[in-house]
């Protein structure tokens, strides 16, 4: 009797999943850590060594695509320029729009802007006016998640136009994200966490 | 919308390059004043023809031994990473001066005005790779050109490179130092 309430608190504090998915190892282990980019002190977390792996990048994208197929996701966001590299195919598999939020003057049309803080001053980020309806189901998509100010500048663009934030998904997250976090209200999905690395 | 643009002429036109033709936006005095820009977030909000432009590239590519899409930031790493994904490619970003974190080689072309660059990583070439290049548009091709550059300098076989978009007039076919280039679209 003790041992089923020891695992039934195990599962509940792994969010319900019993055992790691297979493909994460390979993504996780696919991911180069760079020390001291762009400044001393941060551990970077490059993704390109993953996007030479076909197989590993394909199931990034499938994990992501199985996550959210049933969704009725109707758009998918992508923060640049990472958020274009995974976004767009996410979107093709599930038959939804792709939205570039994009930094300042990269865009075209009419934009909303929405800045955000940066450790040291302020950074903006642009969506065209026309890209969403009123409620329609958003999912935002980035590379990698810190201290979320990217993705709530994202969040906040997205409503500011009526939408709704389904969920924001990241390849990659530090450790707060790993079990699932939420960004004021809105859930955020990590497939791996970041990597550490001591000098 | 659509009445600055229009399809090949040399190839029998696939059904589906009309609904692309017809959701790329065309923005006037953009970036500066003269400029006719061609939007291609409007073909990114249809899924069908989003859909359509990516498989138009695969149908091209797939079975061709391309071990390499390059796709050229920012607008190529929309292009570039489905149609990697579909013929079981590396995708590489070239990227902008100072984005990618690794070691890198630089590429510096020339603008209207001044200089631009384009960097890739070391070690993302392997010997033997035959390499597609994709952005979302030619003009000058002075960036292709700088993209093409950087793939054979770290030991590639730039095969071909892919746009959605062609500005024709300007030219940049013959700056792809005799490289294959395939559109879907060209805009006068």
């Amino acid at each position: 009797m003790v041992e089923l309430e020891v695992m039934e608190k195990e599962k509940e504090k792994n969010g319900g999943v019993k055992k790691e998915d297979p493909r994460l190892r390979a993504i996780s282990s696919s991911i180069r850590v760079v020390p001291n980019f762009p400044k001393p002190g941060i551990m970077f977390n490059d993704i390109t060594t993953l996007l030479l792996r076909p197989k590993v990048f394909r199931d990034v994208i499938d994990m992501f695509v199985e996550r959210y197929k049933d969704m009725h996701i109707e758009a998918v966001a992508g923060i640049e320029a990472r958020g274009f590299i995974f976004g767009p195919s996410i979107a093709l598999a599930i038959g939804a729009k792709f939205i570039p939020l994009r930094k300042p003057n990269k865009l075209p049309g009419e934009v909303i802007s929405e800045k955000y803080e940066l450790e040291y001053g302020t950074d903006c980020l642009e969506m065209h006016v026309e890209a969403l309806e009123s409620k329609e189901r958003v999912l935002i998509v980035d590379d990698f998640v810190a201290t979320g100010g990217t993705l709530c500048a994202a969040i906040k663009l997205i409503e500011r136009s009526g939408a709704e934030v389904v969920e924001c998904a990241c390849l990659l997250g530090i450790a707060k994200f790993r079990d699932c976090c939420k960004l004021g209200e809105k859930p955020v999905h990590v497939l791996v966490e970041c990597l550490k690395y001591n000098l | 919308m659509a009445a600055q643009i229009e399809e090949k002429k040399q190839d029998l036109k696939d059904p589906r390059i009309d609904g692309i033709a017809s959701s790329i936006r065309v923005v006037p005095n953009f970036p500066k004043p003269g400029i006719m820009f061609q939007d291609i977030t409007t073909l990114l909000l249809n899924p069908k023809a989003f859909k359509n432009t990516v498989d138009l590239f695969v149908e091209q590519y797939t079975g061709k031994d391309i071990s390499i899409v390059a796709g050229i930031e920012a607008r190529g790493f929309i292009f570039g990473p489905p149609i990697a994904l579909a013929i079981g490619a590396k995708f590489i970003p070239l990227r902008k001066p100072r984005k990618l974190p690794g070691e890198v080689i630089s590429e510096e072309y020339v603008l209207e005005y001044g200089t631009d660059c384009l960097e890739m990583h070391i070690g993302a070439v392997q010997p033997g790779d035959h390499a597609l290049v994709v952005d979302d548009l030619i003009a000058t091709g002075g960036t292709l050109c700088a993209a093409i550059n950087l793939l054979e300098r770290a030991g590639a076989k730039v095969v071909e490179c892919a746009c959605v978009i062609e500005l024709p007039e300007l030219k940049g076919r013959e700056r792809l130092k005799n490289k294959p280039l395939y559109v879907l679209v060209e805009s006068h």
